[in-house]
């Protein structure tokens, strides 16, 4: 029996699996229309490889990966593009995002697959970027490309660990992919183990699974995976976060902005490791994934959806209970609601939770905090939330990061069991979000520093270099003048102009002197000019009139001096 | 009382001494208050505070010779920060400065006259272009300062407002619901 | 938009129940009061609330809040009852009214209302009271059996809100001194701790009938420590100094210091202990926190107790450590998830 290492806090809400986890994974129907973001990992958007009205065929790259971070998009199915423009997709804020849409042709005809019989023998550059290729991303729910997760050094990482805790509440996909495709789970499982020269692979699985476990065990005896263990965990929200799992499993802590590689562990979503394996072996890229449809229907279960699924059309074949009011993006606990029925399935999509008043009341007003500290009971981060829910209240956003703001994991468990119903987490996300926004604006604001700096040197350095080369001027046609006037001098003077320096001449005229007089002669002549020309009508006026005026002629000699100064620089360059 | 008084003195005498050398020894070079001040504002060298870019406004903020509200682009948010570092009462804009939302200039291409004065305008080096050849601006580094505007003398200078997208989305203040709806 | 943004579950638990609960757990005491001491404190508590639920309304309103979802609450009233009960029942209405008045306006609304207190309204109210009113606080109804006259509850109705007795009765042959005055007082006249606690006034443990009381208060403690109302902490901690302290003093001059468990069962130590610190209000919230705290009360306690002008040390200990509650809180401040082996 291993030794576990439970962590701090955890809540125990209400499960509510066993609604969809006694069906098998069904497919999903082909969609009359696939929305699919160009954003569905983290790191850069894709970009659009086509175009409208192009017909392409199942996966197919349609968004190609831009820049280090960042994960490829493919054609779930076959069909044309229909339009490549902003929709509403899977975000909080509701904003719309590059999304292309595709109207599905009924054939899904496959491109040209790559499979591999025996990826030992490929390279592992080979194999990352096979997966690049493919669009792999981590699936349980941070979407993170894999590619970037997978380079180790030999000897650096033991302990691989696959994720099918599947804690929050309502979700059953992990649950249902271990039962049905614990062998594949494994064999991409071995992929990444050789990939991260891993030592061990721990599969942490909830106790509240046993048919997952069974199965996963029973995999692991018939691949005769020596390396590799299925270990029940206690079921405890959020025992399925990574660093949770990882703590429990080897008692290592990974803090806030530490990777878990340096550590030696690494944590991969058992989907991902599936996912990982249907691209090596089949040359199959991530097109589809399973999706848990619950809540307010009628047929709860799991699908097998295409990415880019609208979920009223996911969620109508589980057949959706008429006082539906919106849906859930992941679980009840961290899930987002959607802005839209008509967003399309992404590849973070785990879940999709039809609303019902009755299974979601309506939040009840917040009372004041009462310091009653059952938030730091469940905390998983041992943070003191109420301090940070202070702070961030009242917008001290420095207390709130010496608070340690950042080791936050937004579980949701301290909302959860808050009795004056405070919305914990949304201070956190506020105050979080504050704080990055002031740190862009930082950095924009330092950028923009350094460059005034730079141009003020600039300008200086011109203006001096102009003196000089003025004052040389001026030095060498005063020489030819004395030269006229006297007798022809023995020596031939210095070439005036470009090659002339300074010291060369000499020093009768201080250069300062001679340009000061240039700029007070020229100041003399606008003037002048100015006092010339002076308008008819400018008696007997209102004050608001002569303020207008005023105002008008400052930026009327504004302008003039800008122009004046560039002809300048013209004429005598 | 003599002893007293002695006493009194030669303790008079050695605390001032350290103060003495206390000064000489952690002189410090230039006047940080004015990069304090600087650090916090955003650098955008418009000179609506009256002041011919950043620098200067923080320079006549530590000498006390300017207000700490006239900084239209550090926002509210701004005056709190300069509030809280020189440990004085926030102090709401004045009449006819406002702040306005983030904005970056763009030019009309097809008016563009290649005239290079909004070149020489822009403090941040953010306008390329060349004599006679059309100008534009790199949008990453615009601060936004208008500077620009006004010296085009074919108006060909708008100033876009940056849209709320994705990536600059910001969480919102969380709404306290039992707060009187008066 | 609350509700819109995750978690959208949330545990079925309330402010209103947690205090309800609390409520709940003080009705033991408050049933062995009853019974040794007749019905006046109902009466108190009764008063009480009443006042405390008016002035929670009229500052609410005064503050521009919304008032049902605050009355609903039952802070206001936890309040009333924890300062009903350190009142002697006898009290005048008056006195009620004061105190509770006080504690909900000054000490509880004047610093921003519920969750914003820096001291227990409560111990307030009472600090007040004592201080101002130090006779009226001192006149204790003596149990069951041993004052010279006993009034019927109409009787004691008459006294609390019109002052007036039946013919011939005095207040003297009703009251008497608490257990922990009397032994200040017979200390001071150099009585001997064995012949004091033969005066009849005290029973097995400390005064007859009090003790009981204070036993009901800790079978309520228990029952809050149970449904994790309250975490062990505090209490435990806190009786544990009182126990020690007293029990040192003890060893060292049993004929002047008074053994330990006296102490637990007398005054307002228990109902202190299990429902006066552990008001999360104007506690530490630190784990760490919450044993400096308890321990700081409970020598406090004992030392005002032993040394100090007053009978009772409950409630400025408590006042004592409320002060200290910010300064606690910022220097026990744990070490967070995957940072414990870094100093801070």
């Amino acid at each position: 029996m291993r030794t576990l290492y439970p962590f701090h806090g955890g809540i125990h809400p209400a499960s509510n699996k066993a609604q969809s986890n006694h069906k098998p994974i069904a497919q999903a129907a082909l969609p009359s229309r696939l929305v699919i973001p160009l954003h569905q990992h983290v790191g850069n958007s894709a970009k659009p490889v086509v175009e409208i009205g192009q017909c392409v065929l199942k996966g197919q790259i349609i968004g190609a990966p831009e820049g280090h971070v960042s994960s490829a998009v493919h054609a779930p199915t076959s069909g044309v593009i229909a339009a490549i423009d902003m929709q509403p997709v899977a975000h909080p804020s509701g904003i719309p995002d590059l999304c292309i849409t595709l109207i599905p042709d009924g054939n899904d005809e496959w491109i040209a697959r790559e499979p591999c019989d025996d990826w030992k023998a490929l390279a592992h550059t080979d194999l990352r970027h096979r997966l690049r290729a493919a669009g792999v991303v981590g699936l349980g729910g941070a979407a993170f490309p894999s590619d970037m997760k997978l380079y180790a050094h030999k000897h650096k990482i033991k302990t691989l660990v696959l994720n099918g805790a599947e804690c929050e509440p309502y979700i059953t996909c992990d649950d249902l992919l271990m039962r049905e495709r614990a062998a594949e789970i494994l064999q991409g499982a071995e992929i990444m183990c050789a990939l991260l020269y891993a030592e061990e692979v721990l599969i942490g699985i909830e106790d509240n699974k046993p048919e997952a476990i069974a199965a996963m065990r029973a995999a692991v005896l018939d691949g005769k995976y020596e390396r590799m263990e299925v270990v029940a965990v206690p079921t405890i929200y959020p025992g399925g976060g990574a660093k949770q799992l990882i703590r429990v499993l080897t008692g290592i802590e990974v803090a806030a902005g530490v990777r878990s590689t340096n550590l030696g562990v690494q944590c991969f979503n058992v989907g991902t490791a599936y996912s990982t394996w249907r691209a090596i072996r089949h040359g199959e890229p991530l097109i589809s994934r399973i999706v848990t449809v619950t809540g307010n229907v009628g047929q709860p279960q799991n699908f097998e959806a295409l990415l880019g699924t609208p979920v009223n059309e996911l969620v109508a074949q589980a057949e959706q209970l008429p006082d539906t009011r919106g849906y859930i993006m992941g679980g009840p606990m961290m899930g987002i609601r959607l802005p839209s029925a008509q967003v399309g399935v992404i590849k973070a999509t785990n879940c999709l939770i039809a609303m019902s008043d009755s299974l979601f009341p309506p939040a009840l007003p917040a009372l004041p905090c009462i310091r009653c500290t059952r938030c730091v009971d469940v905390c998983p981060a041992e943070l003191q939330p109420q301090e940070l829910f202070w702070f961030a209240q009242s917008k001290n956003l420095l207390k709130a990061q010496e608070y340690h703001l950042f080791d936050c994991i937004e579980c949701g468990a301290c909302s959860y069991v808050c009795p004056s119903n405070i919305p914990l987490v949304e201070y956190y996300r506020f105050a979080k979000s504050e704080i990055w926004a002031q740190e862009t604006s930082k950095k924009a604001a330092d950028a923009a520093r350094e460059r005034h700096e730079y141009r003020e040197q600039r300008i200086e350095r011109e203006k001096q270099e102009k003196a000089e080369k003025l004052a040389a001027k001026e030095k060498a046609a005063l020489d030819a003048k004395a030269q006229k006037s006297a007798s022809p001098p023995p020596t031939p003077l210095p070439p005036a102009g470009e090659g002339a320096s300074v010291s060369d001449a000499p020093v009768d005229a201080d250069p300062e002197d001679t340009m000061h007089l240039k700029i007070q002669a020229a100041i003399d002549h606008a003037k002048q000019q100015a006092a010339g020309s002076k308008p008819g009508n400018t008696e007997q006026l209102t004050p608001q009139q002569q303020a207008e005026i005023a105002e008008i002629d400052a930026r009327r000699t504004r302008i003039r001096e800008l122009a004046l100064s560039s002809v300048n620089e013209h004429t005598k360059e | 009382m003599l002893s007293a008084l002695l006493v009194m003195a030669a303790i008079a005498i050695a605390l001032g001494a350290v103060l003495g050398f206390a000064a000489i020894k952690f002189h410090v070079e230039g006047n940080p208050l004015v990069e304090k001040i600087d650090a916090v504002l955003p650098q955008t060298q418009c000179g609506q505070c009256g002041f011919p870019g950043c620098k200067p406004y923080a320079t006549a903020i530590a000498e006390g010779v300017a207000d700490i509200n006239l900084c239209p682009p550090g926002g509210e948010e701004g005056i709190h920060k300069l509030a809280d570092l020189l440990g004085v009462d926030f102090k709401p804009f004045g009449g006819d400065t406002t702040p306005k939302p983030k904005a970056v200039a763009f030019i009309d291409e097809n008016n563009c006259i290649g005239c290079t004065l909004c070149i020489q305008a822009c403090p941040v080096d953010a306008i390329v272009g060349a004599a006679k050849q059309m100008h534009t601006i790199i949008a990453a580094e615009c601060t936004g300062c208008e500077l620009c505007v006004a010296p085009c003398p074919v108006d060909c200078i708008d100033m876009v407002k940056i849209a709320e997208n994705i990536s600059n989305w910001k969480w919102k203040y969380p709404v306290y619901a039992l707060t009187p709806s008066k | 938009m609350p509700g819109f943004f995750s978690p959208f579950i949330t545990k079925p638990d309330s402010v209103s129940q947690i205090m309800l609960k609390v409520l709940l757990a003080l009705i033991p005491g408050i049933a062995l009061y009853v019974w040794h001491f007749g019905p006046a404190i109902l009466v108190s508590i009764t008063l009480a609330s009443l006042t405390a639920l008016a002035t929670e309304a009229l500052m609410l309103r005064l503050r521009n809040r919304p008032i049902a979802p605050f009355l609903k609450d039952n802070s206001a009233l936890l309040t009333g009852w924890l300062l009903a009960l350190s009142i002697p029942p006898l009290a005048p209405w008056w006195l009620v009214v004061i105190g509770t008045a006080f504690a909900i306006s000054v000490s509880k609304h004047l610093y921003g209302g519920l969750g914003n207190n820096p001291f227990n309204p409560a111990m307030i109210g009472y600090a007040v009271l004592i201080i101002s009113f130090p006779v009226q606080m001192t006149q204790w109804l003596s149990p069951h059996g041993m004052g010279s006259v006993e009034l019927g509850f109409i009787e004691q109705l008459n006294y609390i809100f019109l002052g007036v007795f039946p013919e011939g009765i005095k207040l003297d042959a009703l009251t008497m001194a608490t257990p922990l005055d009397t032994l200040k007082t017979q200390l001071h006249l150099d009585g001997q701790i064995r012949e004091i606690l033969d005066m009849p006034i005290y029973g097995r443990l400390a005064g007859h009938g009090s003790e009981m009381v204070a036993a009901g208060f800790l079978l309520g403690g228990l029952y809050l420590l149970a449904t994790r109302i309250i975490s062990w902490h505090i209490p435990v901690v806190y009786l544990g100094t009182l126990f020690a302290v007293a029990g040192l003093f003890h060893l060292l001059d049993p004929a002047h210091y008074v053994e330990p468990l006296f102490h637990w069962f007398s005054g307002a130590a228990m109902i202190g202990a299990f429902f006066i610190l552990t008001d999360p209000i104007t506690s530490p919230t630190t784990h760490k926190g919450k044993l400096i705290f308890a321990f700081g009360a409970g020598l406090l306690t004992y030392l005002i107790r032993a040394f100090g002008g007053f009978p009772d040390g409950m409630a400025f200990a408590t006042l004592l450590m409320n002060i200290c509650v910010p300064l606690i809180d910022a220097y026990t401040q744990p070490k967070v998830f995957g940072k414990k082996g870094q100093k801070s």
